[in-house]
């Protein structure tokens, strides 16, 4: 088609979401006095005006058809008054301004299917990538390891019986757009890229590659007579870097990516400051398409969690209180040397005390 | 036509259970759907997706497609194994900018889906990890039939790649007592300044705003944004003695001085013996614990703004960066308090744009140059907030160091004569 008869795009940009918003959060923007959580999955905020907002919050497949989609309109409509918001972690949240409108709702989302829960100190509902549905470097699947976990923990989402709240994220590749949680469930490769040479020339830009890799394990060269990249196998960490930008060089691999599970990741400022995940355990098998394995680790995890940590410890908190020596323990997880971090800055995560515990 | 449907031993497994199943709703659009385009699009993608369930390795490809005028804003996706499954080869995903904050009305929603089914697969997202409405699955030419038929009525693309990437906020003002700025308005302001920025990626990388309304950050800013605006304040929080009062007799001293005053990370807590709380509001660091534990009796104080964080980050390449305060407190009331902080991210992104290598976050060139080079570079002044504590290592040279107390000092006077 000729340009001429091409539609300019309007750019518009970010759209203006106060023409979507309930109106009692228009009327009462910026002066809520406080909130209450008078059951799981429900919120009542109360604004200085007086005027109330029951929040009912529901779980859902996050990976909606247009029925579902309109079901959850439909409930909307017909239960709250037709406006919702999503949350971060793609639940869905109704809004009504009346006590007695909140258990018709909650029984319409359950009737149909959707968990009501996610709020304060429960498991919320895992984020996560796009894995094998339609990420172009995915190790393992997204939705569906998410699917069979929730499945397993449905309860921790619904009742609000943890320390504290519980973030999960699960990542299929070692890039991470699942991001940092307090249980985080991630692809880790464990052998070098496999290479097509007859490939690499026609479609990598070469040094582009080469500067992708995080310790300069990669450089160019002459493969079967066309120009290539080779990868130095003792410098290369696995990390999967080199394949977005050069899909010949296989990090993928049915045996060898495995799942590895950090813990710790929060990004609250509340108490102390934001924390990064850390290496618990590794060589998990990828296995669809239930991931037993990995979720068993997460629930012993989350056991001990629970059954150890104090009112309002996260993970990361509770840990830093008992130590690591005593976490293993009860978590039940091997120690080894590959915890014992090798990256700039590793330095700052030894112990360098006599604080030890016994 | 009945279409033959594929075998999904494995994926069917993901239909039992009590959690909703993505599985469920795909094989409606499969069976339920009135579009046989629909039908046959998505029986192929299960195809795919069993054929990668058992194989455990991703069939899709990326490449180039984007709408007339934009560079960016979709996800192409080609499949490799095309032949098996032709009818969803191609199932590119548009991102789309949700309203600031995610808030939407049920006749939107339905309009967006009425819109989605006549031109893609009927698969969507709320939302993706960059924040946008994800819509997945439409063949090339949909693409750009879709994106006019919602950009006719308010909807625009999002970022993707080295571009500068669609923002996101917490529901803030519109529904939470913690919340202590415009979030949607810093949202808006700050992304729809780069809209072209957005569209047409030409910048060495990715570059993200997120802004939350407090330091509880539910909007993960500090940990994944290049540009973090958090909502605090910094005068003094505001106590309300009789609710104190009250949560002390409802819930025991003993559970207020665990669960409160020693979780102050900086001891800026007591509880006096006649049950009312002394808050040493110089100590405080705005952590939030204590308004969280008891929302009814602490509340944020009168004189708010934000602090601004640059350079955080996930993995790629040199590991998981947060951001790094470069402007402790910044009043954020006037239309110019805004257009200054806007200023304030075109400066940066200039600078990076200048100095950053290719797919280098801004963060990871900070690291590279140094703090006090990219602080020279953008014309902020160093200051203390900005640590965690000064340096360690002697192996600098300090023969500035006179000219530059100097100008600390010449400073602070300056600012004591502003008030």
């Amino acid at each position: 088609m000729a340009a001429k008869d091409m539609r300019e795009p309007i750019e518009s940009g970010c759209p203006d979401p106060w023409q979507y918003m309930h109106p009692t959060m228009r009327k009462n923007f910026g002066q809520w006095k406080y909130h209450e959580h008078p059951r799981p999955g429900v919120l009542r905020h109360v604004a200085y005006s007086g005027d109330e907002i029951w929040t009912v919050k529901a779980g859902t497949q996050r990976i909606l058809d247009v029925f579902t989609l309109r079901k959850l309109c439909d409930i909307g409509d017909e239960f709250a008054d037709g406006f919702v918001h999503f949350t971060l972690r793609s639940n869905i949240e109704y809004m009504v301004t009346e006590e007695a409108r909140v258990q018709p709702l909650i029984s319409a989302l359950e009737d149909a299917g959707f968990v009501v829960g996610g709020t304060q100190n429960s498991v919320a509902m895992i984020s996560h990538t796009q894995g094998w549905l339609h990420c172009d470097i995915p190790g393992t699947d997204a939705s569906g390891v998410v699917k069979s976990m929730m499945d397993e923990l449905i309860d921790e989402f619904r009742n609000a019986t943890m320390p504290n709240r519980v973030h999960i994220t699960t990542s299929c590749c070692q890039i991470n757009c699942g991001g940092q949680g307090d249980i985080a469930i991630n692809i880790q490769h464990t052998k070098p890229p496999k290479i097509n040479h007859d490939l690499v020339a026609n479609v990598c830009e070469r040094p582009s590659v080469v500067a992708r890799c995080p310790v300069a394990a990669i450089r160019p060269a002459i493969v079967n007579g066309k120009p290539s990249l080779e990868v130095d196998e003792r410098k290369c960490i696995c990390c999967g870097a080199c394949y977005p930008p050069c899909p010949p060089m296989q990090i993928n691999d049915a045996e060898h990516s495995k799942l590895a599970i950090w813990v710790g990741g929060n990004h609250s400022n509340a108490r102390g400051k934001p924390t990064f995940q850390k290496l618990v355990a590794a060589g998990i098998p990828n296995n669809p398409p239930r991931w037993p394995e990995a979720t068993a680790i997460v629930k012993q995890i989350l056991k001990a969690y629970k059954e150890g940590a104090r009112d309002w410890e996260r993970v990361n908190e509770w840990i830093e209180r008992i130590g690591w020596p005593r976490f293993f323990e009860e978590v039940e997880l091997p120690f080894t040397k590959y915890h014992i971090d090798t990256w700039r800055g590793a330095r700052a995560s030894f112990n360098s005390s006599s604080y030890i515990r016994f | 036509m009945a279409i033959e449907k594929h075998h999904t031993p494995m994926l069917d497994q993901l239909e039992t259970g009590p959690w909703p199943s993505f599985i469920s709703g795909i094989k409606r659009l499969r069976d339920e759907h009135p579009e046989e385009r629909i039908n046959s699009m998505t029986n192929d993608l299960l195809g795919q997706l069993e054929h990668s369930y058992e194989t455990r390795k991703g069939y899709w490809k990326g490449g180039t497609v984007s709408v007339f005028g934009y560079g960016g804003g979709i996800i192409p996706r080609f499949s490799e194994v095309g032949a098996a499954f032709p009818k969803s080869k191609e199932f590119h995903t548009l991102r789309v900018q949700p309203p600031a904050g995610n808030h939407y009305s049920t006749k939107m929603l339905r309009q967006l889906a009425d819109s989605w089914e006549k031109h893609g697969s009927g698969l969507v997202t709320f939302h993706g990890q960059t924040g946008n409405i994800m819509f997945i699955g439409a063949d090339t030419p949909a693409t750009q039939h879709f994106f006019d038929e919602v950009n006719d009525y308010g909807w625009d693309l999002g970022g993707a790649g080295p571009c500068v990437r669609t923002a996101m906020s917490c529901v803030g003002s519109a529904r939470c007592e913690m919340s202590c700025t415009n979030e949607l308005k810093s949202h808006r302001m700050l992304v729809n300044n780069f809209t072209d920025d957005v569209h047409r990626p030409a910048l060495p990388y990715k570059f993200k705003f997120k802004v939350s309304g407090c330091p509880n950050d539910c909007q993960n800013a500090i940990e994944r944004s290049d540009f973090a605006v958090l909502g605090t304040w910094r005068d003094d929080m505001k106590v309300d003695q009789d609710e104190i009062k009250k949560y002390v007799k409802t819930k025991g001293r003993q559970y207020i001085i665990d669960n409160v005053i020693t979780r102050c990370p900086t001891n800026a807590l007591s509880l006096n013996d006649d049950d009312s709380i002394e808050v040493n509001n110089r100590d405080c660091v705005r952590c939030m614990h204590c308004l969280n534990v008891m929302p009814k009796a602490l509340h944020p104080g009168d004189d708010k703004g934000v602090t601004i964080l640059i350079g955080g980050k996930r993995t790629l390449k040199i590991g998981d960066l947060m951001g790094t305060v470069l402007v402790p407190f910044k009043k954020l009331e006037t239309e110019e308090d805004y257009e200054s902080m806007v200023e304030l991210a075109e400066t940066i992104i200039d600078f990076w744009a200048e100095n950053g290598l290719e797919h280098e976050r801004c963060g990871e060139m900070i690291e590279r140059i140094g703090l006090a080079n990219f602080l020279d570079g953008i014309g902020i002044e160093a200051d203390p907030n900005m640590l965690a504590h000064p340096r360690q290592s002697s192996y600098i040279r300090l023969d500035g160091w006179d000219e530059a107390a100097e100008q600390w000092f010449e400073r602070q006077s300056e600012q004591r004569a502003a008030g």
